[in-house]
């Protein structure tokens, strides 16, 4: 028999609602992004939110769970979709396919399912991924590539050679290569005035997919679907440290704004680490959290061997949210400190 | 004068509902066929009957005398006959039944003799006591008996007195309503709160959503002359929680394991300082309250009723529509839906809501929690609602503890905002009532405990005793027969004397007080059996045979001398 106890009305939400608006967030960031890159990246959505959903629905039927409530809540779709925009949008079918099984298989449903999982399930698929499959996960569409939908097709489901020309590093991972070449002395501005790669303050369309983003983080904040403590941390974290590096030395290190503007760096700000089953929950573990993930990134995709660190970033903080936690429970009301 | 407002954290705006039922003027229902009047009807201590079945009582006749301090006395709510003492089912979560005394009217309203009371010229202590007498407890919902909150710390002077007119559940109206209509009247109750208290300033709350009550509050404060301070709050769910108030109108944070006059600040009712007024100034104990009949209904209002009224009689009043299934007492954010259609109104009754499927949707399905943080930034007690969730469902309650859950309020905004539908407060309070059940537990298995050791130590004193005397004993006729001996044999007879060998006296007398005991258990033993039947005979010879097989015990009808070595020698 079910108790009907207090309270007796409910706040109309629901957690298809929050996950819903996420998507809607991501709308703006889809659309320039896929005005930039051609419909693969709309067919890369779609090959992941099928892979998900079907993976969700099987593995709820196996757990015993009822399938349609947890199917509808729109969990899966949101990690489809992160990885949809997270890896190279030619990426052949199977690649995206692998990445959204591992998140929605292993990254979530074996730990137990929606709000049990301690990674971000996106973070871990791009992580296992980029592991696993370097080369594939390092091949972006070349900059002023122009190819048909139906090119576009052949490409990602393998009916068309995938010939190096085709593809690139991501104007961030470019900068680092060419920074990092023995031999060569260019300096960041010499490499920023190259017209066909970098744009006005990041790579060149990259970065008005970065600003939809940011905007589409925006929209989050004032549905209060998430708070700001996150993403501004997360920020202040990539600017302290991109900014230091840069005053340093302004040839060998990009300025704080192409930083903020490249790669996945919005995309982590307002959609990933904000993440809240795997992320921090007190406001000042979220600034700790969000902090530690924008300096991280900055360390990870200066110093380290891969394009891009958000990925990277996040999941060891995911490491470190409980403990961070533990440290920052908030005083309840009435066990304040009291002034002396 | 600018009053400085402060702000607590959290807190939630359901839709507010109030505008149904403050249409129309209170009025007086009607005389109901009986009543049935709980004696418990506030924290503490439960109240004896005073009348029997077949008195006659008269309005206000105390039928229930406060049994302690925190107790407070319960009266007949009009004359007639007492028909029934006995348990009936009361407005309760859990559906418990008490005892109440059922009362038969006899339609003549005929008071008791009302006097009203100079209180200024007694000692604040005769006035707690008579107020305790008049039954005035808490009207907002806790009926706290008021009584014991009129008497100020010790240690901390008293600073603000904090009137909570604050209404803050959806629904609800009655406080509205009696300060628009009775503002004068409470407004001297405040006072009277004020001269046992001695503050040094008295701040009235009202939300903002509630102008009408706030002008009637602050022209009826003016009239009296009182420097009595009319706040309207903003309008935010749990203002009007005594600990949300006292911090919105004090900027004061009343922990949960402290008084708040231990922080110099006290918290009334408005409809409680209107009860002890007309205690004081009438002569008249508690015996009514102002209901808000509103909900699923017809004719929203605010009625005043008898205490004791049967609520099937009462709610037809505001004509329920068809499709009522239920009636929640209180709000639909801490009430409970009654157990029964025929429960009594008892003093803690603010509201009854008609209850349907369309006004009160059936909850969806509970969802897990996805630690979002919507309930730790609606919690008004700044708890993190999730954490004890996660503690609760695994069943540590060590943890839960540590995350503070006895600051719960039980406000339900955690529940109301959260987007997994997970009803938090339900398992807050299991978990408290495991706690508390395991405490409970702990404090009898350890007087059990105590109870098991001090028989033990009894049990071995007493052998001891009784070893000791009757080695004595055995010593002194050893001794005797010894010398018996020693006459007898003359004086070339030596044996070894007693005294000479204490070690085998004492084996000796151990010897024979066996033999003794054993004697007189043979002699004892047939004696229980004396007037059986031959089948029975039967079976306690069988009875014996086994025992006797598996070495228990010797058989009783044998009076052999014990053998030294007797293994029951220890029982000696």
């Amino acid at each position: 028999m079910e108790i009907v106890t207090s309270p007796h009305v409910l706040k109309p939400v629901s957690i298809t609602r929050v996950m819903g608006q996420v998507c809607l967030a991501l709308l703006p960031g889809i659309a320039v992004y896929s005005w930039l890159i051609g419909p693969a990246l709309l067919l890369q959505l779609g090959i992941a939110s099928l892979t998900a959903l079907a993976a969700e629905a099987l593995l709820l039927k196996l757990r015993g769970k009822p399938v349609s409530p947890f199917l509808m809540d729109g969990s899966a779709l949101v990690t489809a979709w992160l990885i949809a925009l997270t890896f190279p949008p030619l990426s052949p079918w199977w690649l995206t396919a692998t990445g959204v099984l591992f998140a929605i298989v292993i990254a979530k449903q074996l730990y137990g399912g929606l709000g049990q999982n301690p990674f971000n399930p996106a973070m871990v698929a791009f992580a296992a991924c980029i592991v696993a499959f370097p080369a594939l996960m390092s091949q972006w569409p070349a900059q002023g590539l122009s190819l048909s939908f139906g090119q576009q097709l052949e490409v990602v489901f393998g009916l068309a050679p995938r010939i190096d020309a085709l593809t690139a590093a991501t104007p961030l991972d470019a900068m680092k290569t060419a920074l990092k070449m023995d031999g060569v002395h260019a300096s960041v501005q010499e490499l920023l005035a190259n017209q066909t790669l970098y744009g006005t303050f990041a790579g060149r369309g990259w970065e008005w997919v970065t600003s939809a983003y940011l905007l589409g983080g925006l929209f989050l904040l004032w549905r209060r679907v998430i708070t700001w403590h996150v993403p501004v941390a997360f920020v202040l974290g990539l600017l302290l440290i991109s900014g230091l590096c840069w005053s340093l030395d302004p040839a060998r290190y990009a300025d704080p704004l192409f930083h903020l503007f490249s790669g996945g760096a919005m995309l982590g700000a307002f959609f990933i680490a904000t993440d809240p089953v795997s992320g921090c929950t007190t406001p000042r573990g979220k600034l700790i959290f969000g902090f530690g993930a924008g300096a991280l990134a900055y360390l990870i995709r200066v110093f380290g061997a891969f394009p891009d660190g958000i990925a990277f970033a996040v999941l060891i903080m995911n490491l470190c949210a409980p403990l961070i936690d533990l440290f920052c429970q908030p005083a309840v009301f009435g066990k304040k400190k009291e002034a002396p | 004068m600018l009053q400085k407002l402060f702000k607590f954290k959290g807190g939630v705006k359901p839709a507010y509902n109030k505008h149904q039922s403050v249409g129309t003027p209170i009025a007086t229902a009607p005389l109901p066929s009986r009543l049935v009047i709980p004696l418990h009807q506030s924290i503490g201590g439960t109240p004896q009957p005073v009348v029997a079945v077949g008195d006659k009582v008269l309005k206000g006749q105390l039928i229930g005398a406060a049994d302690g301090w925190i107790s407070a006395a319960v009266h007949a709510s009009t004359s007639g006959t007492v028909t029934d003492i006995g348990p009936y089912l009361v407005p309760h979560p859990s559906g418990l039944s008490i005892d109440c005394v059922v009362i038969e009217p006899d339609g003549e309203e005929r008071w008791i003799e009302r006097q009203p009371l100079d209180y200024r010229a007694m000692a604040p202590e005769a006035v707690r006591t008579y107020l305790q007498q008049s039954g005035v407890v808490g009207l907002g919902g806790a009926v706290f008996p008021s009584h014991a909150k009129l008497t100020p710390s010790r240690d901390v002077p008293m600073e603000e007195l904090v009137i909570n007119g604050a209404e803050c559940e959806p629904w609800i109206t009655c406080d509205d309503l009696i300060m628009r209509e009775r503002a004068a009247e409470i407004v001297s109750g405040i006072g009277l709160f004020r001269d046992l208290l001695q503050p040094k300033r008295v701040l009235i709350g009202i939300e903002d959503n509630k102008p009408e009550a706030v002008a009637a509050m602050k022209a009826a404060v003016q009239t009296a002359g009182e420097p009595f301070e009319v706040l309207a709050v903003p309008t935010l769910y749990p203002a009007g929680g005594a600990k949300q108030l006292i911090r919105v109108l004090t900027g004061k944070e009343i922990p949960a394991a402290k008084r708040s006059t231990d922080l110099g600040v006290q918290c009334f009712n408005v409809a409680t300082a209107w009860t002890a007024w007309r205690a004081v100034a009438h002569g008249e104990p508690v015996i009514n309250r102002i209901v808000t009949l509103t909900g699923n209904a017809g004719k929203p209002r605010n009625w005043e009723v008898l205490i004791g009224t049967p609520m099937d009689q009462l709610l037809p009043l505001a004509e329920p529509a068809p499709d009522t299934d239920g009636v929640i007492m209180g709000g639909p954010m801490m009430g409970f839906l009654i157990p029964a259609p025929d429960v009594p109104v008892i003093k803690a009754t603010n509201c009854l809501i008609a209850h349907s499927p369309t006004l009160f949707p059936p909850k969806p399905p509970e969802m897990p929690c996805i630690r979002c943080g919507e309930c730790a930034r609606a919690c008004p007690q700044e708890l993190q609602p999730f954490e004890l969730y996660w503690w609760s469902r695994a069943r540590n309650f060590g943890k839960t503890q540590e995350y503070s859950l006895f600051d719960c309020i039980e406000c339900g905004c955690c529940s109301y905002v959260c987007p997994a539908h997970i009803p938090l407060v339900q398992y807050f309070r299991f978990s408290k009532s495991e706690i508390w059940a395991r405490e409970k537990d702990k404090k009898m298995a350890e007087g059990a405990k105590d109870r098991f050791e001090f028989k033990q130590y009894r049990e071995e004193r007493e052998k001891a005793e009784k070893a000791e005397k009757l080695a004595k004993a055995a010593a002194a006729q050893a001794a005797k027969k010894a010398a018996e001996a020693a006459a007898a044999a003359g004086s070339e007879a030596s044996p070894a004397p007693p005294a000479d060998d204490p070690e085998a006296a004492k084996k000796a007398a151990i010897a024979a007080a066996m033999a003794r005991a054993k004697a007189q258990r043979a002699a004892v033993q047939p004696r229980n059996t004396d007037s059986v039947s031959p089948d029975q005979a039967e079976e306690i010879a069988a009875i014996d045979a086994r025992r006797q097989q598996a070495g228990l015990e010797p058989p009783a009808p044998s009076p052999e001398p014990a053998p030294a070595a007797a293994p029951d020698g220890k029982e000696a």
